[in-house]
């Protein structure tokens, strides 16, 4: 752990800020309901009916803000979000269902990012402009560029916003989204954004890293820059909210480095055990909003029990539902199902 | 005539006019250069980006994703290397959303030797691309093909790689591009930006039309019965010489220009390989693991009874780059001596 960084303490971090009471049961509820399903898969995994789990638990404070923020729909006049393989928090914001989580989980045919062909968290989901999540880490931020391009051609004020961890800043591709967002006169309309847990997968930042902030390296780049407390929805959602409007009025990017927790570890491969040593940002935002009055303990465990029962009901209606075919593997080589089999050729 | 670099200008200017292409972007592609073959000079919708190979391609995806046409450029092949995970998923994005999102785009990169252009400008990348799944993968050998196939590219759904073969830059064919003025020198007048100052010259563009040469067909360039040698690029020009010399010599020779590497045309290499029971595949990319030698094994598989003679590959010599010095670089890739001799051996040889 590290002692320096607040994110990494377990005790509270987070201000109520000046939102309404609805907004932050809300983002309660979306986190509750993204922690539920991160949860669910991990028993999905353990139960033997995935071969893989990797996600986003501890991180629901930065990410149900962006997919509560952004404009949501499909084409170059909505935002286009390159997401990472811990945004389940964001998709959950955006109306996402549980159960397409769970088949992609279970790689069931009917999952509709991939057909049961990709990991868990590798959302594809269009009709939202759901980039593809891909497991290199760190291309998005560059392919974040062309849809970025393509939204300030049409002039619609749409945003691209990118994510990713902090270890995949080391590659490339984040160098030349700094670099390409940046040009003088021909700058982007991004929000680039970095979740830093302070690992890479088992190496720590300090290993990995020399900067003090990520986020100094935008500045770099004469990009408008700044941490927030990724632990802290509030925090979270309004400087989103800020940067956000900042660049549909300018046009110009904005980068954001979100400090956040990692409470599962990087994946079933490194167990998905709890960690009970960082910040757990449901609670300390449940037990705000229930000593503020907010809302009652009760209310909490309502929305606990009510969300735990649908990612239960889900699991057991996916399990049941078909596997991909084997000889399904030529489909959507090429578009159009066009053949590329070159015995057939 | 226009050269393939005129000829792939005119078609990326077709392309702005009538293929919704709005993107043409690279290294050094838009003003003042044009490209460092010239072949981007004088478009509306080129633009410079900065030196970085994965951000162009990474952009080009993007721009597809959002739904908009684009040409790519890598100034030259040898610099995709760096790329390669990119072009990865680039191919493999459709397959893995289950058909969701694709990606129509094209890159550019000129490719090859034949230019002097030691270690780091005389790859070849056809035989590597040929790997990359989920993409098509087309090299034209003439300025028509040139055009033809980069409105096919453009056009098409899928990412598409256009290989240029460097060499064939400024060498003209001998058929009109539809559209094309037939004086040469109208043409350069009209679309080949001015030595010195560019910065108030305005290309004149000429009303070329609509041409396509399908992807995954190839061509048949020289008719013959004794041998079928299938190339493509620059050495599909060689092989077409070798042809004619030959042919005063009474020997047969029938050329595939195969044009597509990926989808390929078998259909054409089939038939005319049952007619003439031999084969030669030539190009100039590393030996081992060619893509010569994936044909070769389909040859082998699905003609072995039909053979007269051991199908052969003649392919670059299988070294880590090809040196500058004549001497090196003419012993690393294949020369017009050693395609002909390898076709009088195939053809005298006895089953």
């Amino acid at each position: 752990m590290k002692s320096s960084k607040s994110a990494k303490s377990n005790t509270s971090t987070q201000s109520l800020g000046q939102l309404p009471d609805k907004t932050l049961i809300q983002m309660l509820d979306l986190m509750i309901k993204s922690r539920v399903l991160e949860e669910r898969l991990i028993k999905i995994y353990r139960a033997g009916e995935s071969y893989f789990w990797i996600g986003g638990p501890g991180e629901e404070a930065w990410g149900v803000p962006i997919g509560l923020l952004a404009n949501k729909g499909q084409g170059v006049k909505h935002d286009f979000l390159h997401l990472h393989y811990r945004c389940t928090p964001t998709l959950i914001a955006m109306g996402m269902p549980m159960k397409d989580s769970i088949r992609l989980m279970m790689n069931r045919v009917t999952d509709p990012s991939t057909g049961g062909r990709n990991f868990s968290n590798h959302y594809c989901i269009p009709e939202m402009n759901i980039a593809p999540v891909t497991s290199p880490i760190g291309v998005q931020y560059g392919i974040a560029l062309g849809t970025a391009h393509a939204q300030k051609r049409a002039g619609a004020k749409a945003i691209s916003i990118v994510t990713g961890g902090d270890a995949g800043t080391a590659e490339g591709d984040f160098a030349s989204c700094l670099i390409w967002a940046s040009r003088k006169d021909n700058e982007l309309p991004m929000l680039i954004t970095v979740q830093n847990n302070y690992w890479g997968i088992s190496t720590s930042y300090e290993g990995q890293h020399g900067e003090t902030n990520i986020a100094d390296r935008a500045r770099g780049f004469n990009i408008r820059s700044r941490v927030v407390n990724g632990n802290d929805p509030v925090e979270s959602y309004l400087a989103l909210k800020e940067e956000m409007d900042y660049i549909r009025k300018t046009g110009k990017p904005s980068f954001i480095e979100a400090k956040v927790s990692r409470l599962y570890g990087h994946s079933s491969a490194s167990g998905a055990n709890l960690v009970t040593s960082e910040e757990d940002c449901i609670k300390s935002f449940s037990d705000k909003l229930v000593s503020k009055k907010i809302i009652t303990e009760k209310e909490v465990k309502a929305i606990w029990s009510a969300y735990e029962e649908e990612a239960l009901r889900a699991t057991e209606e996916a399990r049941g539902e078909g596997a991909p075919t084997s000889d399904s593997i030529w489909d959507h080589v090429f578009a159009d199902n066009e053949n590329s089999d070159w015995r057939k050729f | 005539m226009a050269n393939m670099a005129q000829a792939i200008r005119l078609a990326l200017n077709y392309s702005e006019k009538n293929l919704q292409l709005r993107d043409v972007f690279g290294q050094d592609v838009g003003a003042p250069l044009g490209g460092v073959f010239t072949a981007t000079q004088g478009l509306k919708t080129s633009w410079n980006t900065p030196l970085d190979e994965r951000g162009i391609i990474s952009m080009a995806m993007g721009i597809a994703m959002a739904g908009d046409r684009c040409v790519a450029e890598i100034q030259f092949c040898d610099y995709i290397f760096n790329t390669i995970d990119l072009l990865k998923i680039a191919g493999n994005t459709l397959w893995c959303t289950n058909g969701q999102y694709k990606l129509p785009m094209t890159v550019m990169t000129p490719v090859g030797a034949g230019i002097r252009g030691s270690v780091y400008h005389s790859h070849s990348f056809d035989s590597w691309a040929s790997r990359i799944q989920g993409w098509k993968v087309v090299m034209p050998s003439t300025p028509l093909d040139a055009y033809g196939l980069l409105l096919s590219a453009i056009k098409d759904p899928n990412p598409v790689l256009f290989l240029k073969p460097k060499a064939l830059m400024r060498v003209r064919g001998d058929e009109l591009i539809p559209g094309e003025p037939a004086d040469e020198k109208e043409l350069k007048m009209r679309i080949d930006a001015p030595i010195g100052d560019r910065s108030k010259w305005k290309a004149d563009w000429p009303q070329t039309e609509e041409y396509r040469v399908e992807i995954g067909k190839g061509k048949i360039t020289r008719q013959g019965e004794q041998i079928t040698v299938v190339s493509w690029g620059r050495h599909l020009l060689l092989a077409n010489e070798i042809a004619d010399e030959l042919k005063a010599d009474g020997v047969s020779v029938e050329v595939i220009d195969l044009r597509s590497i990926y989808p390929y045309d078998w259909g054409m290499i089939k038939k005319s390989v049952e007619k003439t029971g031999r084969v030669l595949i030539v190009n100039e990319d590393t030996e081992v693991t060619n893509f010569g030698e994936h044909l070769i094994y389909r040859v082998v598989q699905e003609l072995f009874y039909q053979l007269l003679a051991r199908p052969r590959l003649i392919a670059g010599k299988n070294v880590p780059g090809i040196g500058l010095h004549p001497n090196l670089e003419d012993a690393t890739v294949p020369q017009k001596a050693e395609i002909k001799s390898a076709i009088l051996e195939i053809i005298e040889e006895v089953p």
